[in-house]
């Protein structure tokens, strides 16, 4: 569906169901350099279980127009309006690595319109090797080629994503090749210098659940203690087997996960 | 600094789409001889029939040993997703049918192996799917060839039975300026040969009976989605980019950016057609691909050997392969075929039609038969077999001449195949 967003088409994915704002609400906020198809089986389960679903394509990804916002804190001060877009006053977050670190500090800011985050493959700081930064402005397909090795802890995916016979790694690329250029830069740009995601999480009231990959060596489950420890109400769950992108490689497993909490 | 990398071919050929069997630890891909597939319960059931879980339900759709298979090809392809079908026939139809119906128009090269020819001349001209063939060297043709109604650009990466070399950029080029894909038919260059997705190709397929398989053993197909394609940019394909009522209201585009194409192609083609691949036949295929990359060398060694033998025999007329400077493509072949050109090839012997089928009567270590692709040697006479019917001018008019002898090369000791031409050229001569 197409929401106007202060005067902007942004496009969000409602899971194969017609949106309901009357149904508990939960959005969806991709990580960097990707889209709404990257949450494509846990969206439409829920939004086929209650639940109304939103799973975003930020400004300037996927199917969204306009420029992509240069800043944790402007994403996350963008999503109260996209609820107001979408007559919803409240929702839970559901992010994933850029995404998550949004839900955090949109959970601080607009604590009225956040209900409860998820927050999938995060860490804090986000901080990105130098050598990956400056491949996403200099030459992206090599950055590209870097966050996906990166972000897949295996080269066999069982049961693949989303459903068998698809090469999830193969998959992943594209998706990042399908954005515009320019967009990874300001989007790991954005990751190293939010600053502020352990007073944040300090400021978070609603529940809050973290989902981290076992073997992810992009957002390591070490690196996601701090904000664990700032967070007054969280419960964490690591899952076996998974790098970065938990949603593709163990994509029943996150929907239980996430099920439960929400 | 050196970066990250990805697997290697072989390792992608031993690996991609498997891991050890979590249940019995089996290493080999296990042979999931099932129809179906049980349900947690019936949430569960619903989940899966309405693509919110991943899982298998029933084989005709999808299958574990299968699935293994096809994720494998789309990863030694570069591609995003892989659909296994129960022949090479099966895979060009479900490619064809997944974008095209009735009014819809395909341009061809008139290149193409004999069984693809009958499916777009005639077969699908029945269905209200009409093909315009071209000769795939002229680019202008493919461009004059485009209508309104064009779905598709379709051709073999090594063309039937001339080893015509498809300018692949060039022609992806075409199609691209028209907002339509490029398909490509890689049976006879398999990924180790080329990787037609990296030179601007949208669509794959295979008869994996060939070169995949390896040995002569098992018929199939896989058609592989390149994922690069924007469907929903190119205004040309409803079917992918709007709600499909057979499959609650289903757009595919919106449901997966990068392989719309294989989800319509499995919740639609694999369901309705229901050409699948049998989960044996997946298993002997399997088998054939994790050696795929050492038997393509020795069939390009041997080929290599057994040509540069048949070029300078005094029986043989011509020998045709894009390696040999005397083909037309033989600069475009070291440019995208760097590896080989494979190990299917003719020549023209001296004396035609009876001193063809003198070859064929004494050869020993080749078999004569109709397949390609095999490990062991294979030899044909068109003129007396597959086309004995035809007069000498039909003939040419295939682009095939009545002491046309095409041969696929096998993994055999290269000597032996040399001896066993030498003497059935020597006795071709008498007849």
């Amino acid at each position: 569906m197409e929401l106007n967003v202060n005067g902007a088409a942004v496009y969000a994915y409602s899971g194969g169901k017609t949106f309901d704002a009357a149904l508990p609400c939960v959005v969806f906020v991709h990580g960097a350099e990707n889209d709404h198809s990257v949450w494509v089986l846990q969206s439409r389960y829920l939004a086929h279980h209650g639940f109304g679903v939103l799973a975003l394509d930020l400004p300037g990804h996927g199917r969204s127009g306009g420029a992509p916002l240069a800043s944790v804190e402007a994403i996350a001060d963008w999503i109260p309006a996209v609820l107001d877009a979408a007559g919803v006053k409240a929702a839970a977050l559901v992010g994933h690595s850029m995404g998550s670190l949004v839900a955090i500090e949109c959970a601080a800011r607009h604590p009225a319109r956040v209900a409860k985050i998820a927050l999938l493959g995060s860490a804090f700081p986000m901080k990105v090797s130098d050598e990956l930064l400056t491949a996403t402005r200099d030459d992206e397909p090599r950055a590209q080629d870097m966050v996906n090795i990166w972000s897949h802890a295996a080269i066999a995916h069982y049961p693949s994503n989303p459903g068998p016979g698809f090469w999830v790694m193969g998959e992943g690329l594209r998706l990042m090749q399908r954005q515009k250029p320019g967009v990874m830069h300001v989007d790991f740009a954005a990751c190293n210098a939010y600053a502020n995601g352990e007073a944040a999480a300090k400021e978070v009231k609603c529940p809050a659940l973290m989902i981290l990959g076992r073997r992810d060596v992009m957002t390591p489950p070490r690196a996601a203690k701090a904000i664990a420890a700032a967070l007054p109400a969280v419960r964490t769950v690591e899952i076996a087997g998974s790098g970065h992108a938990l949603m593709a490689e163990k994509p029943d497993e996150v929907l239980d996960t996430l099920r439960a909490f929400l | 600094m050196a970066g990250p990398r990805y697997p290697g071919f072989d390792t992608l050929a031993l690996h991609a789409g498997q891991q050890p069997d979590p249940t019995t630890g089996a290493r080999a891909v296990p042979i999931f001889q099932s129809t179906s597939f049980v349900f947690r319960d019936t949430d569960h059931a619903a989940a899966l029939f309405n693509m919110e879980r991943a899982g298998h339900v029933y084989s005709r759709i999808s299958n574990p040993t299968v699935a293994v298979l096809e994720e494998r090809m789309a990863a030694l392809e570069g591609g995003v997703a892989g659909l296994a079908t129960a022949s090479g026939q099966a895979a060009l139809h479900l490619g064809l049918a997944t974008i095209a119906g009735a009014g819809c128009h395909v341009v061809a090269s008139r290149s193409l192996y004999g069984g693809s020819h009958n499916l777009l001349h005639y077969t699908l001209r029945r269905f209200g799917i009409h093909t315009t063939f071209v000769n795939p060297r002229d680019l202008d043709a493919w461009r004059a060839a485009i209508c309104p109604n064009t779905r598709v650009l379709y051709a073999e990466t090594l063309g039937n039975p001339g080893l015509d070399v498809l300018d692949v950029p060039a022609v992806a080029e075409i199609a691209h300026a028209a907002r339509l894909p490029l398909f490509l038919d890689c049976t006879f260059t398999t990924p180790w040969l080329m990787r037609p997705l990296d030179l601007g190709a949208d669509l794959l397929m295979h008869s994996a009976t060939k070169f995949l398989g390896g040995h002569g053993v098992a018929i199939g197909g896989v058609l592989v989605d390149g994922g690069r394609f924007d469907w929903e940019a190119s205004g040309r394909f409803p079917e992918l980019t709007e709600p499909y009522d057979g499959f609650h209201g289903m757009d595919f585009q919106e449901e997966s950016t990068v392989a719309a194409f294989s989800l319509r192609a499995r919740r639609e083609g694999l369901r309705d057609f229901g050409a699948c691949m049998a989960p044996a036949t997946a298993f002997q295929i399997l088998q054939g691909i994790e050696t795929l990359g050492v038997r393509m060398e020795r069939h390009v060694s041997n080929t290599r050997k057994v040509v540069e033998f048949l070029a300078s025999n005094p029986a043989v007329a011509s020998v045709s392969y894009p390696e040999l400077p005397s083909h037309p493509d033989h600069a475009l072949a070291k440019r995208l075929l760097p590896r080989g050109c494979g190990a299917v090839f003719t020549f023209e012997i001296r004396g035609g039609r009876p001193a063809g089928r003198k070859l064929i009567e004494t050869l020993k270590v080749f078999s004569h038969l109709a397949n390609v692709g095999d490990a062991k040697s294979l030899v044909i006479h068109p003129a007396s077999t597959t086309h004995f019917r035809m007069d000498d001018d039909a003939l040419r008019a295939a682009g095939i001449g009545p002491g046309t002898i095409r041969l696929s090369v096998g993994l055999e000791d290269p000597q032996d195949l040399m001896d066993d031409l030498s003497g059935a050229l020597r006795a071709s001569q008498k007849a």
